[in-house]
């Protein structure tokens, strides 16, 4: 029997789930929030149902179904608040102590409602002999800890499975400009998930900007929570849009929209009367206490704002997206080799290039929820020891082959354009976590004329802070690049997190802890359901 | 072009050395195979230490240069512009603390030879040490406070040294790969081959760090410097609760040990940033930098020996690097008597960052025939401590060669350095 953990139980980790199920694979499921859906099927609370949530999702019922399986099953182990806060590769950690000489080491409560005493939980005697054999292999082990985010004393586990499935998406990127560090500026994200998960609109009187068919759906979800949408500004032109959609746009609507139908958001535009800009942007927030107004102007097709076009907005809140980001620290903690695009590299199977280790959904290509759930569905039945010439795979390789370019052509025609930084200002914050601006980190890599990011991120502090560069990294190594003649050069990448979460340093210390008898039995993907998913 | 030095690394060692030599009149070039300041002066904390030394010619290394840090860091001020960023030098002085009855007598014994070696070390009450740090565990058995004891940020001060070694006209060439050796009729070595062309100098200075031992196979000779992985976790930002650099005395036996097993010691301090940094481990496993949560543990274990209250702060990023180890724990400073024009830099282990200026001025003086301001001797490739690991034709050359005179190597070194 093998055993699957899956990090992330958005689309591609709960169809990832129910692959590598139908394969009879023992599966943990992980996922950092209080419930299942991801980012894309984010809802609200259990104890406030609402009868109109499939209103504001895509896929809805088919959400429902996934969960309702899954949670039904007792072969599926589901972990929420589970935050995956490192991987390490097998052989790093072989006998330097006992808290890694076995392929798992867990708090004893591991065990969960099957007992803590592995003495006395029949269901682990399995579990013992499966994983020592996998001690041997070079699966990574998958360190969690488990409960509420800044609780204290959060259970720590870790499994060594025989197969991963990495599926833990990816986050929304905002291009900084001035005034963005400003109350009542949200990227898009946020405020999606504001509407999603407590129906709460963050303003009154909103613009949505920056670039990507991601602010149709956010626009939406915002009309539907109250909020006046003023407009939609796509700083793309419309030709290269229509280009970069290229021949059967109808293909990417569900990509592109990240599930929801085109045509649900075109009536929702028309009825809410939002007007769609394009070649157009957000250049500047101004406001004391919080945003009062926006600096709007016409971007060439560099994105480089141009003089005499600038318009003033009055707003409460303004959302600003300009695509993704795919949360690599999971994957290149465990080795896992990147395309030149920087997603993880992968094969038809989903394999990368680490043996025992599938990436799906974001991690991949930016392709949307269709393409997530196929990823998902081939990475689960993979990691469970299937092939891609099972019968039940015939459908989901064709549709792989179809979506496969989508994120390519959303890429072409939306993708960031370099002269952005154009509308900065030498004062315009760029790492929030550090307080660093724009002049002072042009300033620091003129003087040291570093061409490391290393060195670079130490001595202007830029992507230091609490969230290690997850907001800004991307923007600075570009805006650091242009500082270097010839670009950076040391090949480091601020999507390298070996510690993917802040940890608590009791919670670290525990783990150096003489071994509980619990704690020192192995234990891996334990079929006991000690926790179970709010839906 | 024909430099009189070129040197091979551009971490703090290499920048040091390159500062001095061009203040000494010499045309120098700095090559480096990835960024400046990317390797081992990257992933420290910054440390100038003496409390950590035990009485012999690293103390004495240490206790020069930390005598220079001072002027230095204000030339450096001077030099650079105003924009550049601070090196954050702090002479914050260290507390190192017994956490054990076994280990309070053998601290206070180190702090007496080290005092005798004129190092100012005060052994203090437990109520004092919680003077100097109120959060500290007051369950300590015994407490030494060193004064003397500094920080940099090693990154920002490599950076610095560097850039001050442009102004005096040192030329510095990245990414680039030194693949062997370019040898006169006569056998010395006379420059470089590299991944993007030949370098001539009239001396070759090796001051790779961990890896000066791949530099010096590329150029033919074998060097015993080996990689020791230390791993260093750093909190979230808090108010200042951590006023010294302050450990647990198990470090110093750590830093004095051969064992190629894990070992952590704990080392906690601040930095100006208002992070925590806590160290520290040492474990000799080639230049693996996979991350081990072991390794981690064990390090935010000890920590809580010395501060409770970090128990309840997160750790929000790891890093690790590598230290330039030497088997008979002595930096390698000198000229390499197996082929003449091959110098070395390297090999200080964790104390890079401290020794550095020491290192530049003695290095130099021997090159242009100066008096050096210490006894180069102890740091010699030549020393007897160091035979044992080379291979025996190495040993046997190296014996030869260290009956010849410091004399005639500085006076070798004068006539070129003269020409220059």
């Amino acid at each position: 029997m093998t055993d699957v953990v899956i990090i992330g139980a958005g689309p591609a980790g709960l169809a990832a789930a129910t692959s590598a199920r139908a394969l009879g694979a023992h599966v943990v499921l992980l996922d950092s929030a209080d419930q299942l859906g991801g980012q894309y099927w984010r809802h609200l609370p259990t104890q406030r149902p609402s009868k109109h949530e499939a209103g504001l999702h895509h896929g809805w019922a088919k959400f429902q179904k996934l969960c309702a399986d899954l949670v039904a099953d007792p072969d599926c182990r589901i972990l929420t608040q589970a935050q995956v806060w490192a991987i390490t590769a097998a052989e790093s950690s072989a006998g330097t102590g006992p808290a890694s000489t076995g392929s798992a080491t867990t708090g004893s409560a591991c065990t969960g409602s099957a007992g803590t005493d592995p003495a006395t939980t029949g269901a682990s005697a399995r579990n013992s002999a499966g994983s020592a054999a996998s001690t041997t292999s070079a699966v990574p082990t998958v360190h969690v800890l488990v409960g509420e985010p800044d609780g204290v004393g959060r259970e720590r586990l870790s499994f060594s499975p025989d197969a991963i499935v990495l599926a833990n998406g990816a986050h929304d990127r905002a291009l900084p400009f001035p005034g963005w560090d400003l109350p009542g500026v949200f990227t898009a994200g946020a405020a999606q998930a504001l509407a999603k998960s407590e129906r709460i609109a963050v303003g009154d009187r909103v613009l949505v900007a920056g670039a990507g068919p991601f602010l149709l759906p956010v626009a939406a979800s915002l009309a539907q929570v109250g909020a006046t949408v003023l407009g939609v500004l796509e700083a793309n032109h419309m030709q290269r849009i229509i280009s970069g959609w290229g021949k059967k746009p109808w293909q990417l609507i569900g990509a592109a929209s990240k599930g929801a139908e085109l045509a649900g958001y075109a009536r929702n535009h028309i009825a809410n009367r939002i007007p769609y800009l394009t070649g157009r942007g957000v250049v500047a927030a101004h406001g004391t206490e919080r945003v009062t107004h926006v600096t709007t102007a016409k971007l060439d097709t560099g994105w480089a704002p141009i003089a005499g076009t600038e318009k003033t907005v009055a707003v409460d809140a303004v959302c600003i997206g300009h695509g993704f980001t795919p949360r690599l620290e999971l994957a290149i903690a465990a080795g896992c080799a990147l395309t030149a695009e920087r997603f993880v590299r992968v094969d038809a199977h989903q394999r990368t290039t680490v043996p025992g280790v599938y990436a799906a959904g974001e991690l991949t290509a930016i392709g949307g929820v269709d393409a997530a759930l196929v990823e998902g569905t081939i990475a689960g039945h993979a990691a469970a020891g299937g092939h891609l010439s099972d019968p039940a795979m015939k459908s989901q390789v064709a549709k792989r082959i179809t979506f496969s370019g989508f994120a390519r052509r959303i890429e072409k025609a939306h993708g960031i354009r370099a002269m952005w930084p154009g509308w900065l200002t030498d004062d315009t914050i760029i790492c929030r976590c550090e307080e660093v601006n724009y002049g002072a980190m042009c300033q620091t890599a003129q003087a040291t004329e570093s061409t490391g990011l290393r060195s670079l991120k130490l001595s202007t502090r830029a992507g230091l802070g609490l969230c290690q560069g997850r907001v800004c990294g991307r923007t600075v190594e570009e805006l650091l690049a242009c500082q270097t003649p010839g670009g950076l050069s040391d090949g480091v990448m601020t999507d390298r997190r070996p510690i993917a979460a802040p940890v608590r340093i009791a919670d670290l210390a525990a783990a150096a802890l003489p071994a509980s008898p619990g704690r020192n039995s192995p234990q891996t993907a334990s079929p006991s359901k000690p926790s179970r998913p709010t839906t | 072009m024909i430099d009189d030095v070129l040197v091979i690394g551009a971490g703090i060692v290499g920048a040091a050395c390159a500062r001095t030599f061009a203040a000494a009149g010499l045309q120098v070039t700095v090559v480096e195979r990835g960024a400046a300041a990317g390797g081992t002066s990257a992933a420290g904390e910054g440390n100038l230490l003496l409390s950590d030394k035990q009485p012999g010619a690293e103390l004495v290394l240490a206790q020069y240069s930390a005598t220079l840090w001072p002027d230095t860091v204000a030339d450096l001020t001077a030099e650079l512009p105003g924009t550049f960023p601070s090196v954050e030098f702090e002479q914050k002085g260290g507390l190192v603390v017994a956490t054990t009855e076994p280990g309070a007598q053998p601290l206070l014994d180190f702090a007496a030879r080290q005092s005798d070696s004129g190092v100012d070390a005060r052994p203090i009450s437990t109520a004092e040490a919680l003077v100097l740090e109120p959060d500290l565990n007051p369950a300590i058995t015994a407490a030494v406070h060193y004064p003397e004891d500094s920080q940099v940020q090693p990154t920002i001060a490599a950076e610095a040294l560097l850039a001050s070694a442009r102004v005096r006209g040192v030329r510095v060439i990245t990414n680039t790969r030194v693949t062997g050796p370019i040898l006169s009729a006569s056998g010395d070595l006379v420059g470089v081959q590299t991944s993007k062309g030949d370098l001539h100098a009239g001396h070759v200075v090796i001051a790779a760090g961990p890896w000066s031992g791949e530099v010096a196979a590329a150029l033919g000779v074998n060097l015993p410097v080996k990689p020791r992985r230390g791993m260093v976790l750093v909190t979230t930002r808090m108010p200042h609760r951590v006023f010294h650099k302050v450990y647990d005395a198990d470090y110093v036996g750590a830093t004095l040990s051969s064992d190629a097993a894990l070992q952590t010691s704990s080392v906690v301090e601040s930095t100006a940033s208002g992070t925590v940094l806590i160290g520290s481990s040492r474990q000799q496993v080639g230049f693996d930098n996979r991350f081990d949560v072991h390794v981690l543990a064990e390090i935010a274990a000890k920590a809580l020996r010395l501060f409770p209250f970090l128990a309840g702060m997160s750790v929000m990023r790891a890093y690790g690097g590598f230290r330039p180890f030497m088997p008979d724990h002595m930096p390698l400073i000198g000229a390499d008597p197996r082929l003449p024009g091959l110098w070395h830099a390297t090999g200080h282990e964790g104390a890079g960052i401290g020794l550095a200026l020491g290192t530049a001025d003695i290095i130099t003086a021997l090159m242009t025939g100066d008096q050096p301001p210490i006894d180069p001797t102890p740091y010699s490739p030549a020393r007897d401590s160091l035979a044992p690991f080379l291979d025996s034709d190495d040993a046997a050359r190296l014996s030869d060669a260290s009956a010849a005179t410091a004399d005639d190597t500085a006076d070798q070194a004068a006539v070129s350095g003269g020409a220059a």
